[in-house]
């Protein structure tokens, strides 16, 4: 079955209303986050108007109810990316808060126990990371460098956009204690090798963490095969909600791994003089949780596998492998990152020319789109890292998801067109 | 239409071809900006003479109300004793934040009434604002220099 974008599109009232006095609305910036369909909306209303309950700690029906409707989205993320059991899915606020509880834990490992020994993370040893991460994929690991004494070090980008990986075996080395790399890059598109990364990890003891941020909205994700040890994904960037995150872990890591917030549900029991914690998953659950968000993603997940990934997949290739031959047939467009289908996603950062050859600058751009009804984002995407690799401070990001269309994609060379013709003229 | 609202020829003109830009010396203080939305950055200096703007040169990247609003300034400040300058900086100010609502004093801002549909757009009033204060760090710097 092949994806129907009409009938798709009736699924989500956003794309029907007008923005920009009367203009049809253009929706390129689903990178950023994506829209959400009736079901997903519905199953929110329908949580809070008759389940809505705390969860776990509740004696009665609706708790029962609530925590069923928590922990069965637990159950379906983990089916959605082939993880072993549910109990390795932890839910947090996004997935910059994933990346963030997998760094303090380790920093949080020098004062654990000696079964947290492997995390342990100190001077003289290395964190790899790479130039294309989004800024949540950096910052948490520059800290945690700065508290341990522990050096960053990060993978280069080529001309082409893809990881510069020659000097892999000297860059992950018995020093490296963890390798943390976006699955897909938000800017460039690109997918990345993540598998052989983690083999080459794992032959030194490394652990890997895979930003998947990008990756799960687009392609059929395993995290076993992978072969990876933490994947971290965000809800609102498949169609769920914001305010929950996952990041699932190997269930002998999440054993031994040392809590990251304390509080309420994560305990087991807990005495003046000290505390000792829940199993994981609960373990790195503390408070109460986005219960009605979990509701939402797994109505989102349920969506998504209804229309069916390798289905979402091969129709996002096509309109890629379309929206990539359109921008370059627009005079002064430089895509930044793979100018091929092949191994890339539906996230185009590019810079534009005007008719003097003089760069137009991506707020700029993206201020007369939006005029238009266009929407896409300008700026540098949280990756200045990256932007500043290729000699730019900023880009205009299209990015695409399943209710896109070719005609939406023409309806960005058009005003890109306008753009140039807007600046254009003295 | 909205844009052309925003981009007034004013605009336009100054970001094609800007007024007083590049590093000069002498100085008396040098700052660097940035926007973090939209990425622009501007380095400027100031040199003082006496209470008076001797001169203000700056090296812009960014977007184009971001570079228009640094060669207004520099016509609007340039020259003039820095209370004066001040004043228009503080009226540059209310008139950015008044999301379009009030009336600008042309007195003051001459060119700089420009910006009034800017005001409206509230991911670019920083872009507006920017060269604008820098100018007024420089000018504290300078004259905290010149008391010591
Ligand atoms: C690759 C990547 N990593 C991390 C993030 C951060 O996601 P969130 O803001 O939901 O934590 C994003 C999105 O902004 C992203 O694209
Ligand atoms: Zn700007």
């Amino acid at each position: 079955m092949s994806i129907d974008v009409e009938r798709i599109r009736a699924d989500f009232p956003i794309l029907t209303r007008t923005v920009r006095d009367g203009k049809a609305l253009v929706y390129l910036d689903s990178a950023n986050t994506s829209q959400k369909p009736r079901q997903v909306i519905d199953a929110i209303e329908d949580y809070y108007a008759r389940h809505n309950a705390n969860i776990h700690r509740a004696t009665h029906q609706l708790g029962e109810e609530a925590t069923e409707a928590y922990e069965g989205a637990r159950i379906k993320v983990a089916n959605f990316i082939g993880a072993g059991s549910e109990t390795e899915v932890v839910f947090t606020k996004n997935i910059s808060e994933g990346i963030n509880l997998v760094a303090y834990a380790m920093g949080n490992a020098a004062t654990a126990g000696p079964e947290a020994e492997r995390f342990r993370v100190g001077p003289g040893d290395e964190i790899v990371i790479t130039e294309m991460e989004h800024h949540s994929n950096i910052v948490p690991w520059q800290l945690l460098a700065q508290r341990t004494g522990a050096t960053l070090r990060w993978f280069r980008v080529t001309d082409d956009g893809r990881l510069d990986l020659s000097d892999i075996d000297e860059l992950i080395n018995e020093r490296t204690k963890i390798v943390a790399v976006a699955h897909q890059s938000n800017v460039l598109g690109t997918i990345n090798p993540v598998r052989l990364i983690a083999d080459r990890a794992h032959a030194v003891g490394a652990l890997v963490l895979a930003d998947g941020a990008q990756a799960v909205p687009h392609m059929r994700v395993n995290v076993q095969e992978l072969g990876v040890d933490f994947y971290g994904f965000t809800a609102h960037k498949l169609c769920g909600p914001t305010g929950i995150g996952v990041l699932w872990g190997r269930a002998e890591l999440l054993e031994t791994l040392p809590p990251f917030l304390g509080g309420g549900e994560m305990i087991e029991t807990v005495a003046m003089e000290g505390s000792t914690f829940a199993p994981p998953p609960h373990k790195f659950e503390a408070g109460t949780m986005p219960i009605a968000e979990a509701a939402g993603l797994g109505a989102a997940i349920d969506y998504l596998n209804a229309l069916g990934i390798d289905d979402i997949a091969a129709q996002q290739n096509e309109l890629l492998a379309y929206a990539l031959k359109s921008l370059t047939a627009v005079g002064g467009v430089r895509i930044l990152g793979p100018t091929e289908a092949e191994d890339r996603g539906t996230a185009i950062s590019f810079t534009l020319e005007g008719p003097d050859g003089r760069e137009i600058h991506p707020h700029d751009v993206s201020q007369v789109l939006d005029a238009h009804g266009i929407a896409v984002r300008a700026g540098h995407h949280c990756a200045r890292p990256l932007h500043r690799r290729f000699g730019v401070t900023a880009s205009t990001r299209a990015s695409l998801y399943f209710y896109n269309t070719t005609a939406d994609v023409d309806a960005l060379v058009e005003g890109l067109r306008e753009t140039q013709k807007f600046f254009g003229s003295a | 239409m909205q844009l052309e609202s925003m981009y007034q020829d004013i605009i336009l003109d100054h970001y094609r071809n800007p007024h007083h830009k590049g590093l000069r010396e002498p100085y008396d203080a040098e700052v660097h900006h940035v926007n973090p939305t939209c990425g622009d950055e501007v380095t400027l200096r100031v040199r003082l003479d006496g209470d008076e703007v001797a001169d203000v040169s700056y090296d812009a990247m960014g977007c184009s109300i971001s570079q228009a609003s640094a060669s207004v300034m520099t016509d609007l400040v340039i020259g003039r004793p820095v209370k004066d300058a001040m004043v228009t900086g503080d009226e540059f100010l209310k008139l950015m934040q008044s999301r379009g609502q009030v009336e600008p004093d042309e007195d003051i801002l001459e060119d700089a009434v420009a910006f009034t549909g800017v005001s409206k757009y509230p991911a670019r009033i920083k872009c507006a604002l920017l060269a604008w204060m820098a100018w007024k760090d420089a000018t504290a710097k300078a004259m905290e220099g010149s008391d010591a």
